[in-house]
Order: C-alpha cells, then sequence, then structure tokens
C-alpha cells in the first residue's frame, strides 16, 4: 500500500508536468500579445520593452516555464491585467466554487443512486422508462439554456432575485434570512450543474444494480429466504456501488467545465468567472494558474476515488 | 429509431434551408423587431426584425456541421493512436496512454474556450478545436479491440504471410475494431453541439450575424423578458437534436452489441 501510494503520487506529479507544459504551449504560443489589449497604440515602444521586462516576456519560452512555476511557488505572481498577486486573485473566489461543486455533487449522489435502484427493481416499468427518457433530456438540454428558462420561471413565480450570491440588502435581515438568502442564491446553479450528472449516475447505478442481481450470490440470498428489501439494499446495491465510485473522478471535470457557464450565467464570483475573464484578457498567469488548479483538483479527485474502491472492495489489490 | 428520423429531419431542413425559408436570414428590418410568432413569421422576428424561423433553418446548418466535422477530426486522431497504442503494445502504448490520460485531466470544455478564445473564434476553428480535444474516448475503446484483435489467428496469419504492419493495422484488424467507434461517434456529435452552444453562449462559437443555433439564442437572452421565441425555440432545436443523436448512438449500442441488450 504504502508503495502504491508513493507511485502513484510520483505519476500524478509527472502528468501535472504534463498538463501544465501543454496549457502553457498553447496559451504562450496563441497569437496575439497580452501588453496589445492593456495599452492603447500610443505608448512608446521603450514602455512596451519595460512591461516585456516586468512580464518576463523578452526571455526565450522555456525560461518563461520556469519562471513561472518558479513564481507560483514563491508567491511572487501577479495578474497582468491588475497587477494583484495571482494565489490572492484566486484565494478570494475559489472557495465560492468549490462550494458550488461541492453542493452539486452532494445533489448528484444523494438523488442519483435512489434513483438508479428504483428504476432497475421495476426494470421496464412505466416509471423506470419515465427515468430513461429523464435521463437523456438530462445529458442532451444545453445547461444554460435550462438556467435561463428556469430564472424566468422563479422570477416570475416569486418575485426574488436569484442572480449572485446573495441579495443586495441584507443590512436589516436577521442571521436566520441571510442563511434562508444564501441557500436560495445557491439553489438554482447547483441544481443545473449536477443535472449531466444526476442523468449519466443514475443511468449507470441501474445499469450495475440489473448486473448484480443477476449474481448467483443474490439467488443465495433470495433462497435463504431474506426480505427483498435486504437482499436489495444489503447484498446487491452494495457490490453495485463499487464502479459508482470510480465515477466520483470522472464527474470532476465536466463539473468545473459546467461551472464556467454557470457562474457566468448567475453571476457567481468564482474560478470559472475568473478563468473566462482572464482568458478575454490574455492574462497568462491567472489563466495558467487556474488551469493548473483544475488539474490538480482533477487528479486528486481519481485519486480519492482510486482509494475508495480499494477500501470498499479488498479483492483489489494495488499492484 | 425516433432519433434517427428527427436526425433526416434536420439533414433535410439543412439541406434545403435555402428553399423552405421564406425570408433572407440577414436581412434586417427594423419596423419589423421583436414580433411575436404569427402567419407571417413562424417563430417570430429577431431585435433587427430578421425572421426567426429562416435563421433557425440556416442555423441547422452551422451545428449540424460543427457536430459532424469536429466528430470526424476527433475519430481520425482517435483511430490512430488508439490503433498504434493496441497494436504496437510496449513502451509505444505506455507513452501514448500516459498522453490519453493527460488530456483527460484537462477540464475540456475550459481548454477548449481557452484554445478559441485566443486563436480567435471562426467557426473553423471551433470545429478544429473541439475535434482535438474529444478524441481519447475513441483511442480507448480502439486499444481496447486491437489488444484483443491482435492475438486472433487471422491476424498471425497475416504477419506469418508477411504482411506489412501498416496493411494488417488498417486493412486486417480496423474493419472489425469499428462497431464500437461508431457508437461514440454518435454520441459524440451530441456533445459537439451542446460544447459549441456553450462556446456560442460564452462569445466564442460562430460569430454573428452567421446563424447557428447557439448564437440565436444567445442574442435572444437580453430579451428574455419580452421575447421568449427568441430564447425558447433555438432552445428547443438544440435539445431535440442533441437528444436525438444519444437515442440514435445508445439505439446502435444495442444493434451492435446483443450482449447488452435490455440492459440499459
Amino acid at each position: 500500500m504504502g508503495q502504491y501510494l508513493i507511485r502513484r503520487t510520483l505519476y500524478m506529479l509527472i502528468t501535472l508536468i504534463g498538463i501544465s507544459l501543454i496549457s502553457w504551449v498553447i496559451i504562450t504560443q496563441a497569437p496575439g500579445s497580452p501588453i496589445a489589449l492593456t495599452l492603447d497604440p500610443k505608448v512608446s515602444p521603450k514602455i512596451i520593452e519595460q512591461m516585456e521586462k516586468n512580464y518576463d516576456l523578452d526571455k526565450p519560452i522555456y525560461q518563461q516555464y520556469f519562471l513561472w512555476l518558479k513564481r507560483l511557488f514563491t508567491g511572487n505572481l501577479y495578474s497582468f491585467k491588475d497587477g494583484r498577486p495571482v494565489m490572492r486573485k484566486i484565494g478570494e473566489r475559489i472557495w465560492n466554487t468549490l462550494l458550488l461543486n461541492l453542493v452539486a455533487m452532494l445533489i448528484i449522489f444523494s438523488l442519483a443512486i435512489p434513483l438508479g435502484v428504483f428504476s432497475a427493481r421495476r426494470q421496464y416499468s412505466f416509471l423506470d422508462n419515465l427515468g430513461t427518457l429523464g435521463a437523456y433530456l438530462g445529458i442532451s438540454i444545453p445547461s444554460f439554456w435550462l438556467a435561463y428558462l428556469l430564472i424566468l420561471g422563479t422570477v416570475k413565480l416569486f418575485g426574488y432575485p436569484v442572480l449572485g450570491m446573495r441579495s443586495f440588502v441584507t443590512e436589516e435581515f436577521s442571521t436566520m434570512e441571510v442563511v434562508l438568502d444564501r441557500l436560495w442564491h445557491l439553489m438554482l446553479p447547483s441544481i443545473i450543474l449536477a443535472i449531466g450528472g444526476i442523468a449519466a449516475l443514475s443511468r449507470y447505478t441501474r445499469s450495475s444494480m440489473l448486473e448484480v442481481v443477476r449474481q448467483d450470490y443474490v439467488r443465495t440470498a433470495r433462497a435463504k429466504g431474506l426480505p427483498e428489501e435486504t437482499v436489495y439494499y444489503k447484498h446487491a446495491l452494495r457490490n453495485a456501488l463499487l464502479p459508482i465510485i470510480t465515477l466520483f473522478g470522472f464527474l470532476i471535470p465536466g463539473l468545473i467545465g459546467g461551472s464556467i457557464i454557470m457562474e457566468t450565467v448567475f453571476a457567481w464570483p468564482g474560478i470559472g468567472r475568473l478563468a473566462y475573464q482572464a482568458v478575454l484578457a490574455r492574462d497568462y498567469p491567472v489563466v495558467m494558474t487556474i488551469n493548473t488548479i483544475t488539474a490538480v483538483l482533477v487528479l486528486i479527485g481519481n485519486f480519492i476515488a482510486d482509494i475508495l474502491y480499494g477500501i470498499a472492495d479488498p479483492r483489489i489489490r494495488y499492484g | 429509431m425516433g432519433g434517427l428520423l428527427v436526425i433526416l429531419f434536420t439533414f433535410l431542413i439543412a439541406g434545403f434551408a435555402p428553399i423552405i425559408s421564406p425570408y433572407d436570414p440577414g436581412k434586417t428590418d427594423v419596423s419589423l423587431k421583436l414580433k411575436p410568432p404569427s402567419p407571417q413569421h413562424y417563430l417570430g422576428t429577431d431585435q433587427l426584425g430578421r425572421d426567426v424561423f429562416s435563421r433557425m433553418l440556416y442555423g441547422s446548418r452551422v451545428s449540424l456541421s460543427v457536430g459532424f466535422v469536429a466528430v470526424a477530426i476527433s475519430i481520425l486522431i482517435g483511430i490512430l493512436v488508439g490503433a498504434l497504442a493496441g497494436y504496437y503494445g510496449g513502451w509505444v502504448d505506455s507513452l501514448l496512454m500516459r498522453f490519453v490520460d493527460v488530456m483527460l485531466c484537462f477540464p475540456s470544455f475550459f481548454l477548449i474556450l481557452t484554445v478559441v478564445a485566443l486563436l480567435g473564434p471562426s467557426l473553423f476553428k471551433v470545429m478544429v478545436v473541439i475535434g482535438i480535444t474529444s478524441w481519447m474516448g475513441t483511442s480507448r475503446f480502439v486499444r481496447a479491440e486491437f489488444l484483443t484483435l491482435r492475438e486472433r489467428d487471422f491476424v498471425q496469419a497475416a504477419r506469418a504471410l508477411g504482411v506489412k504492419d501498416r496493411r494488417i493495422i488498417f486493412r486486417h484488424i480496423l474493419p472489425n475494431a469499428l462497431a464500437p467507434v461508431f457508437v461514440t461517434a454518435t454520441l459524440d456529435v451530441a456533445t459537439a453541439i451542446l460544447v459549441e452552444a456553450g462556446l456560442s453562449f460564452l462569445g466564442f462559437g460562430v460569430q454573428p450575424p452567421a446563424p447557428s443555433w447557439g448564437n440565436i439564442l444567445t442574442e435572444g437572452r437580453t430579451y428574455i423578458f419580452d421575447a421568449w421565441w427568441l430564447t425558447v425555440f433555438p432552445g428547443l432545436a438544440i435539445l431535440l437534436t442533441v437528444l436525438s443523436f444519444n437515442l440514435l448512438g445508445e439505439g446502435l449500442r444495442d444493434a451492435l452489441d446483443p450482449r447488452l441488450r435490455g440492459r440499459r
């Protein structure tokens, strides 16, 4: 186990270096200079030269990469756009994104698994077919379109704002009202972010359940007269959930991609929106750092999934 | 089967757009702006008085071509990488599969957004970028097929006869490994159409005034409280088309692999 962890960590580091190198090449080699966007054309070439020097743009590309790495770890990385430290800019917003994604993840797992089990127990019933249709709709719907329809609907129904993380006038609110206000604002974006995941995961759970209930040990459990509930929820479900654990890691890239759109629609102050604005401004340090952080999140997610898989299924050996 | 019908219908619409559409999709008439659906304008008009029905017809061409060209690119790359990794094994396989792992760790939507934004958006670039960031699934399937097929007798026989590697890969093994590729390809068309819509929403898709379902929808959201038809119809079109490709993909999977039938 110990040896496996070391090898696994090493492998994650190599992957991370690969990711940062590829994105570095893509971002810095794309045509267009970040300086051209920040200044008007009348600025003297001398100032441009000075700026290039400040941003390390005058150095060869491989040196720029190592300088970026060095600055990232020493905390000396500054945004091109407003000169503020990149880590602080991201630090202010990353918790909002994590909150949104964690709530979405919670919704996905707490809804999708019961839904999948329910459909599997009543295979080909009306409700199961309805679930299948719902799942196809869920993976096919453009999330921002759904978001606009729901915004339109809720604002017309309740007449209460849904954009942003909270309402503007919260000074005279009691603590309870503030909490409710935050929850209200969190509700729509996290639900919409979760929809694709719910659709995919509930289908996986369903087919995994259907596979498991055909196994001999389930028949044995039934044969020895266990109640149907025990057979399903104790014997079958545990084994059916094993492959679901690995999906935990796969959900993360989709959620992060989705939060760029959701944060833009709902004016949610997270790193997805920050990334979008940084891409628009060609703010290389911010784009690179967010890219790396999301890659780290994905790798950690896969790592956790692997470990959980080992804990849940003792037959898995770390070879 | 319903999926196939809708797809055929969409193709017909895209093919005959110039004949069916009652108006020029680019013709503006401010006196007619933001008119609700009526017998003259089936789906209403937009903020510049353009006929939404005609724009939707032409938009179907853009959405479909993005889907198909992007997937064609991703399949070419996926087959090549998967075939090389699966056929040769060893260090070639390790190297290529590590590369696939790295690509899978990118939050692909963010990567696509970054690349399109930096290169400057255009129909062609959107297709290419979606294609080169979505081949990993295909390559994994193809590799898995190759791993089992290369041990089979007919491949051994071909090798014993001295057939060149390239010919074995493309003539002998590949045709046997294509079934799962068709399935993923169909499902990927659905994803590519959704991604284009998402990019349009962020302002990096197909650029106006050329109509795509994504950018009709995006332009319409400003008027969502006054002109619901600008938001609802393109969204429905995207939903229906993507849904059909997903259904067709699943149908193909069941048809091509009878072992899975009834499980999904």
